[in-house]
Formats: structure tokens, sequence, C-alpha cells
């Protein structure tokens, strides 16, 4: 055991300057909360991300609010299609119970946290989708559970394509969190039914679907694939 | 520092020799992760790109560190760990290729912008590759930091197109921590956040460690 990153913070002292020179101020600095306490600043140019909170602008909140309540919808989708998935019974495998109740919650926690969001922001959130799983639960586990890991890359693929929209830094920073777990799911899932390591026929197939680098997706293109679910 | 007291202390195993500014970030950002866990670093990379300002360039320096350690990490791991399986021999290339790719489109990226690459540090694992088991502990931490290092830097992007750039990295990161997890039979997601601790929290594990 070497411990040397830490052993280097105690023993060095510039190492330390440098060190305690980084964090300063950092007590007022909760960068990360998924709650979020600010809206955005619409000074940003079309050719720069976020940028950081303070005065409210009702354009760039606006805008954020549209992106949140899309990815709501998105989330709501998951959540029900989880829960019918186990409400169906056709899941009999403890191990694949225990992922599809774990996601499930997830996807829940994501539409809590996205609603507490929109109405932190002064936004109101959009109900619920009305879904239509029951011709997919109908063909069985094998369909079910394939559908489940192309639900999840679209949802890892449609908040890769929002980042660069959203305003705020917060906002962000919450969108980034949730992203990276809807990508854990897909490519889980993907492992899960077999499909390997990379893209089959009709694309977003695969645990990295899209290679060393993801490939996000506009709102209209997700919409359009998650037709199909929505009744 | 007793290695017992430490969440992850394969990562206080890691050496990283270099003097840039993202070698030292990222000693930091091992010692954050040994401490309070791989997915608690968020907050600390955050606050510290925040207060370097260094831009874009100094970002993606960082980030081209952590791709320089993955990269060397899985190269390693290929050429020297012992009874991997079929499939674990098959996804360590797998991931090796990957995080070559990502270095050199940082690279291609910083020098896009005028920026100056950061050089490659050289790396020390310890006995990460002593088992397979220690290997893929080690190989699930460090991906549990990387995303929660790209997820830190994200909001300090001032372009677009750098934002996007590290956002389809931090997405085949993330993917890569759940084929590992997968692989050692752990929870491929096991927070519906990845978020860090909040940076008072970070502050107060590692402030024992600094007498300023």
């Amino acid at each position: 055991m070497t411990d040397s990153a830490l052993r280097e913070l105690q023993d060095d002292p510039s190492s330390r300057k440098r060190f305690i020179k980084m964090l300063g101020g950092a007590g007022a600095a909760s960068a990360l909360t998924v709650v979020l306490a600010a809206c955005g600043d619409d000074k940003a140019s079309s050719s720069s991300a976020a940028s950081s909170s303070g005065t409210t602008d009702m354009q760039s909140n606006t805008s954020d609010l549209k992106i949140l309540n899309y990815a709501l919808t998105l989330e709501f989708l998951e959540a029900d299609f989880y829960d019918k998935v186990i409400n169906s019974g056709l899941v009999k495998d403890a191990a694949t119970v225990a992922i599809a109740k774990k996601f499930g919650e997830t996807e829940q926690q994501h539409v809590d946290a996205l609603k507490a969001t929109i109405k932190k922001l002064g936004g109101t959130p959009v109900t619920a989708p009305k879904t239509k799983f029951e011709p997919t639960l109908a063909k069985g586990l094998k369909a079910v559970l394939q559908t489940a890991a192309t639900v999840e890359n679209l949802g890892a693929a449609a908040y890769l394509g929002q980042a660069g929209n959203i305003k705020s830094k917060e906002v962000l920073a919450a969108a980034l969190s949730i992203h990276s777990v809807e990508a854990r799911h897909a490519a889980a899932l993907n492992i899960l039914v077999g499909r390997g390591f990379g893209s089959g026929k009709g694309g977003l197939k695969g645990a990295l679907p899209d290679g060393a680098f993801g490939k996000p997706m506009d709102d209209k293109a997700v919409l359009a694939a998650v037709k199909p679910f929505l009744a | 520092m007793a290695s017992s007291r430490l969440v992850a202390p394969e990562l206080a195993t890691i050496k990283v020799h270099g003097t840039t500014r993202q070698a030292f970030l990222m000693r930091s950002t091992l010692a954050a992760g040994a401490a309070y866990g791989a997915m608690s670093t968020t907050g600390l990379i955050t606050q510290a790109l925040a207060q370097s300002g260094g831009g874009d360039v100094d970002i993606l320096n960082f980030a081209l560190t952590l791709e320089y350690l993955e990269t060397d990490f899985y190269t390693r791991a290929a050429e020297q760990v012992k009874g991997l399986s079929s499939y674990e021999s098959k996804l360590t290339r797998e991931l090796r290729d990957n995080e070559a790719a990502h270095v050199d489109a940082l690279v291609a990226t910083i020098k896009k912008l005028g920026g100056k690459p950061a050089a490659k540090p050289t790396f020390d694992f310890g006995g990460a590759f002593g088992s397979p088991a220690a290997y893929l502990k080690t190989a699930n931490t460090l991906e549990d930091t990387g995303v929660s290092a790209y997820n830190g830097a994200g909001p300090m992007i001032a372009s677009v197109e750098v934002l996007a750039a590290a956002g389809s990295i931090v997405q085949v990161e993330a993917r890569h921590a759940a084929m590992i997890r997968l692989a050692r039979g752990k929870a491929p997601a096991p927070a519906a956040f990845d978020k860090a601790s909040q940076m008072d929290t970070v502050l107060a594990a590692v402030k024992p460690f600094i007498k300023a």
C-alpha cells in the first residue's frame, strides 16, 4: 500500500498549497445537487455551453424547462415499462427481477427529481403519457428485455442530444448525472440479452452500439422511436 | 493513512508521475476517490476546474490525462493479467481500444482549439494485475471515477462542441463501468444519479490529511 496521492498531500507543502487553492471557497459550492436551486443565464451565445447561474432569464429558463419536460416524458415511459414488466409476471429469474426492480426504481427517482426541478424553476411538470406496452409484453420475456435495452439506449442518446442545449449549469449537472446512469442501464441490459458489444441490425443495439463514442439523438428522432409505445 | 480507512484502497495504490497541473488534479482525484468512493469525485473536479479558470483546453487536458491512465491500464492488463476468461480478455481489449480512441480524439480536439496536448505521465498500478479479481476491481473503480470526473467537468465546459465530445465519451465510460461491474457480479448502476457527495463532505474527508 503506497497511498501515494494522499501521502503527497500530507507531506508535500507545495502540493498541499495547490490542493487548498483548488478547493478555495468550497464551502459555498454544492455544485451538484439534483434538485436545483437556480435558473440559467441566457448571456451564452449559440456557440457556448451552459452559463453560470445567477440572474434569472425567462428565455433560457423556458428552454431548459422544455428540455426537462421532454426528459420527464421519457422517464415516465421507462418507469411505466418496468412497472408493467414486473407486474406481468413474465420475469421469473430472481436476478433479472432484481435488475428490473432496481432499474424501475431508479427511473422513478429520475421522474421525481425532474418533477421537483421543473417546479423549482417555476414550471409545470407534464403529466405521464399514456403508454402501450401490451403488444411488447405479449411477445414474451425475450422481446421485453430487448425492448428494455433499446429504450435505455434511446434514453442515453436523448440526454446526450440535449446536453449542448441546456442553459443552466445546474440543470446540465443534473442531466449528466442521469445520462450516465441511462448509459449504464443500456450497457447492462444489452449484455444481459446477449447482444454483445457492437451494433447489430437496426442500430442502437449492443452494449457499445456506437463504439468508443456515444451518439446523440435529437428529440424528433427519439420521439419517433418511442412512438410505438405511446397510446 | 491506514488503508483500512479507505473506501477504495485500490485507487490509492495508483501512482501518477508528472508535474503538470492535470497530473496533480489526477492525483487529487484518485486521493478523493480512495477516501470517499469512486463516484464521489464529481464535486472535487467541478470545484477544482472552477477555481483554476483554465478553460476548455485545461479541461480537455485533464480528460486526456485520465484517458492516458485508462489506456495504459488496459494495455498492461491485456498483457499481464493471468487467468482471465475469454470474455474478460475480449472485454479488456475492447475497453483498451475505446480508451485509446478517446486519447486520439482528445489530442485532436486540443490541437484544433490551438492548445498543447498534455504530456503522457507515467503510471504505476501497484498490484492491480496480480489476479483477475484484483484487476477487475481496479477497473471498476477507475471507470466509476472516470464517469464522475467527466460529469464533474461537464458543466465547466464553455464550448458546445467540446461538451458534445465529452458527453459522447462519458457515455461510453459509463457503459464500460456497467460492463465491468456485471463481470464482477456487481450492480451495474448502483445509484440513481451518478453524482458526487457534496463538496463539503469531500473536504471534510480529505481535511485530516491536509495540515494547512
